[in-house]
């Protein structure tokens, strides 16, 4: 079909340019599923999203349809773009973090340590030992947190209503938790480059305790509903389905990649804060279907709960952030009573941590979505120079659009929850 | 007028209250209690600020959808897009004429009732359909297809499991049906039938783990996406009166209709009216159940896909269907 | 006869009027403010596409045939399944070996294929299997 007859059928009012050449890159695709000629033109073309109560914020999948099958399909992701790259080499490490937040907000936590471990990297600073585990309760708390809304939402997207209500029952108790600890309940902003903004309260520590003692009940409950469900099994076995080769291709990383059977997880190949101490399996299952990512996911909440227990026992006291004052903000107590710690602070808060110019880091760490990573060069002042964020998502996504073709279009809100991409992420 | 017997008028005093004081209130209940037993499923407290309890919360409803904007989307067939919300509502309120509520309570007893049943209950796929094509909006039309699809495969189960019950009622009255239960309810002589009957009636109803008409996970509104104000009105009060329906028919076809258990054995003998309003409770409180029953099923289990549903009406429910009605015809047979 | 289905006339009557009635209403009493936008047909917020009338490809098409013959079919069973034991043995076996072949004949069209739509189309592709 050529330009013409494309905007036959579309007379887009604007971003002209961008919508005629999507049609026809979805006109143009080649697919893996071998494709009967379509000589009575029967074929529908439907956009699922931006605007669309399941695709998880504003995602939006291009699709030609034969029937209710889905024959080929394109993902138009950036609805979402807000530049966060390019804001952040006009912030200081530390002013950069709430943005952070705002990228996978749904583990907001994760992120904040992905930045704070990168910039530390560059800069050479070693974290006190109880603001690393502290940090760990936190990403763990957050995974879980994630896994929760990736639960709901998959099982609401297949029919069952009332899932999602559950899940954020248990999600409420985490924000109740960091709203002790951090100070918020859902942007957090809790790490510092250098350790920790503050101390665990008596108060989030017992609800801690209270919670991780309580939530594998409800796993257990949640299993007992899902794992025997005919229906849920029937929507879920064999859909949306990819090998591993494919999953590594596309770069495709966390529960999606364990679900087809490569245990990569960074917490045990690339260990950062003190995973090398923790005892805990790295779930996978080798169907890599949407199952497959479901029994992953539920697995790797309970091993989340077992390293928060094994943090909590760890910790001893000690101080919770570096007390090096070039690298990490001094404590409240040496700002409000002494000279030297006010200039400090703000020193701190105009200039920040000074990598050495000239150097540049990799650093990723397992975010819930899969490997989140800061890749930062430095000019040797307190901005990055440049700084790149490979998001989960965005890699993620690029599977969904192979594993899409072929499959039912009651499917498409299945393996999107499956996948679980958060657009804030994706987009950046 | 020779027309106007006792009789009509008995008929139409039934029918008023049929239609305007039990079925139209009866969705507006329904609709409350959809809402209240959603809450308790979800550990919430569901609405509670209109009235008492949150009772007037449906009334206030249907009023702010009469106060919306009606719109009709141009591209559409304007002339179908406005009768399709009609068809549904007619055709549930059309149903209730052969129901029997109590002892010759039954607005008219005709001697093809069941098969009056069939027929009008079916017709409101025709509003559905209707509206996913009069809409000219895509989601619609896959909806209205999903629902021609959802009624070939699930009228015929449910035709063969009624048939076995006309096979141990003798009759095609649906008075009949429910005086052949007196004793024995036919959910003990024919379970099967009873299972088959009461999927094809969720499957009919348009509800969970049926609903994807409107599932709005991925059709986002399904058929009625391009209907607003009282139009999309009229489809939601049509499912609700259609639970109800469906709960009436699965209580009068297998669960005894207005008899209570084994009734003969223990009941004494009562007055004809306190007969009629003994009558019209059990027949209610047997609705209100599967009521119930519809609403739990809805908040609890997730959506089959559409060609699940089609695998598991044509190559499970019909093969046994046919199969249960050939050994309820042996062994009626034999038996005498 | 007249009198048996005169009050379902009736019923019908009131039933249009009641649901006429209800949609009229919100017809008079709510505002009335189109515009283009307000009258597109939805599809998630972009520009739809084509139209939702152009031919659609309808996978379950096979089905609904077999629907309308087993429909009617149903429909033999229904006045036998009233009277047949009146009728005697010879109706009854008849009607057990119309059944079993209406059964048969189910069982042969699942087994060829006429659900398997939504893997491939009923051709060539259909018969390699």
């Amino acid at each position: 079909m050529s330009n013409d007859s494309i905007s036959d059928k579309l007379q887009p009012k604007f971003q002209k340019e961008h919508q005629l050449a999507y049609y026809k890159a979805l006109e143009d695709k080649h697919t893996t599923i071998d494709l009967e000629h379509d000589p009575l033109g029967t074929r529908m073309i439907l956009n699922m999203g931006p605007q669309h109560p399941a695709t998880h914020g504003v995602l939006r999948v291009l699709t030609e349809l034969n029937g209710e099958k889905i024959v080929k399909n394109k993902l138009d992701i950036g609805y979402l773009h807000r530049g966060v790259e390019k804001i952040a080499e006009n912030k200081t490490y530390q002013e950069f973090m709430p943005y952070t937040d705002r990228m996978d907000y749904l583990s907001p936590y994760s992120n904040n340590v992905a930045l704070c471990t990168a910039v530390e990297k560059i800069a050479g600073i070693e974290v006190p030992e109880r603001a690393q585990y502290i940090r760990m309760v936190g990403a763990e708390l957050a995974r879980i947190s994630s896994h929760l809304l990736w639960l709901g939402t998959m099982v609401m997207d297949a029919g069952a209503i009332s899932f999602f209500i559950w899940t954020f029952r248990e999600r409420e108790r985490i924000y109740d938790i960091f709203d002790d600890f951090a100070g918020h309940r859902f942007t957090v902003s809790h790490s510092r480059i250098g350790g920790v903004a503050s101390d665990l309260t008596p108060e989030a520590l017992e609800k801690i305790r209270v919670f991780i003692a309580q939530f594998p009940d409800e796993i257990r409950d949640w299993k007992k509903l899902l794992n025997r469900n005919r229906i849920f099994i029937d929507r879920n076995k064999d859909v949306g389905t990819i090998t591993y080769e494919e999953a590594i291709a596309l770069g495709m990383s966390g529960a999606n990649i364990r679900a087809t059977g490569i245990a990569y997880d960074i917490r045990k190949v690339e260990p950062y804060l003190k995973y090398a101490e923790m005892d805990f399996e790295v779930p996978t299952r080798l169907e890599g279907d949407n199952l497959a990512r479901y029994f992953v996911r539920m697995e790797e909440m309970s091993e989340s709960v077992k390293i928060i227990e094994q943090c909590l026992a760890r910790m001893q006291k000690g101080p919770i952030r570096v007390d090096n004052a070039k690298k990490s903000y001094p404590s409240k107590d040496e700002v409000y009573y002494s000279m030297e710690g006010l200039i400090h602070d703000f020193m701190m808060t105009d200039t920040g941590v000074c990598p050495p110019a000239g150097v540049e880091c990799y650093h990723a760490v397992e975010a819930p979505k899969g490997e989140l990573g800061y890749y930062i060069q430095s000019d040797g002042t307190g901005h990055p120079w440049r700084l790149k964020v490979k998001s989960p998502s965005f890699s993620n996504l690029q599977g969904l659009e192979t594993i899409l073709d072929g499959q039912m279009l009651a499917d498409t809100v299945v393996v999107i929850g499956g996948i679980d991409p958060v657009m804030g992420e994706a987009d950046k | 007028m020779e027309l106007f017997t006792p009789e009509l008028i008995k008929s139409i005093l039934v029918m008023l209250g049929a239609t305007l004081g039990f079925l139209l209130p009866s969705a507006a209940v329904v609709v409350y209690a959809e809402r209240r037993v959603a809450a308790f499923i979800q550990n919430r407290v569901g609405p509670n600020r209109v009235g008492p309890f949150g009772l007037l919360q449906p009334f206030a409803d249907v009023l702010k959808l009469i106060m919306k904007e009606d719109v009709t989307p141009t591209q559409g067939n304007r002339m179908l897009h406005t009768l399709a919300p009609l068809v549904p509502v007619v055709t549930a309120l059309m149903t209730v004429a052969v129901i029997p509520f109590g002892d010759g309570l039954v607005v008219a007893n005709l001697n093809v009732g069941v098969l009056y049943l069939l027929a009008v209950a079916s017709l409101s796929v025709y509003g559905v359909t209707m509206a996913g094509w009069a809409s000219n909006s895509k989601y619609s039309l896959l909806g209205g297809l999903r629902s021609a699809a959802q009624m070939v495969s699930y009228e015929l189960p449910m035709g063969m499991a009624v048939a076995s019950v006309a096979l141990l009622a003798s009759s095609l009255s649906v008075v009949d049906v429910v005086n052949a239960q007196a004793m024995w309810w036919f959910i003990f002589l024919n379970p099967i039938g009873a299972v088959i009957f009461i999927v094809a009636s969720f499957a009919e109803a348009n509800r969970t783990p049926f609903d994807l008409v409107e599932a709005e996970q991925e059709l986002v509104g399904g058929f009625h996406t391009e209907y607003s104000s009282m139009k999309f009105g009229m489809f939601f009060l049509a499912e609700y009166m259609h639970v109800v329906i469906a709960s009436m028919l699965i209580s009068t076809f297998f669960f005894g209709g207005y008899h209570l258990p084994f009734a003969p054995l223990w009941l004494p003998e009562l007055s004809p009216f306190l007969k009629g309003v003994l009558d019209i409770h059990v027949f209610l409180a047997k609705t209100v159940f599967w009521i119930f029953v519809f609403i739990w099923v809805r908040w609890t289990i997730p959506r089959f896909k559409f060609d699940q549903l089609m695998r598991l009406g044509w190559s499970r429910l019909l093969p046994l269907s046919i199969v249960n009605f050939m050994v309820i015809a042996i062994v009626l047979y034999l038996i005498g | 006869m007249f009198e048996l289905y005169f009050p379902i006339l009736l019923l019908l009557g009131l039933a249009v009027v009641l649901a006429l009635a209800l949609m009229l209403l919100s017809r008079y009493l709510g505002p009335h403010r189109p515009n283009k936008p307000k009258l597109m047909p939805y599809e998630s917020g972009m520009d739809p596409y084509g139209q939702a009338k152009d031919r659609y490809s309808v996978s379950f098409f096979l089905v609904a045939v077999e629907f309308i013959v087993f429909d009617l079919e149903v429909v033999f069973i229904y006045p036998w399944a009233v009277t047949y034991r009146d009728l005697g043995p010879e109706s009854f076996w008849s009607m057990m070996v119309f059944i079993t072949i209406l059964l048969l004949g189910l069982i042969y069209t699942l087994k060829k294929g006429t659900l398997d739509w939504d893997s491939k189309p009923q051709t060539a592709s259909a018969a390699q299997k």
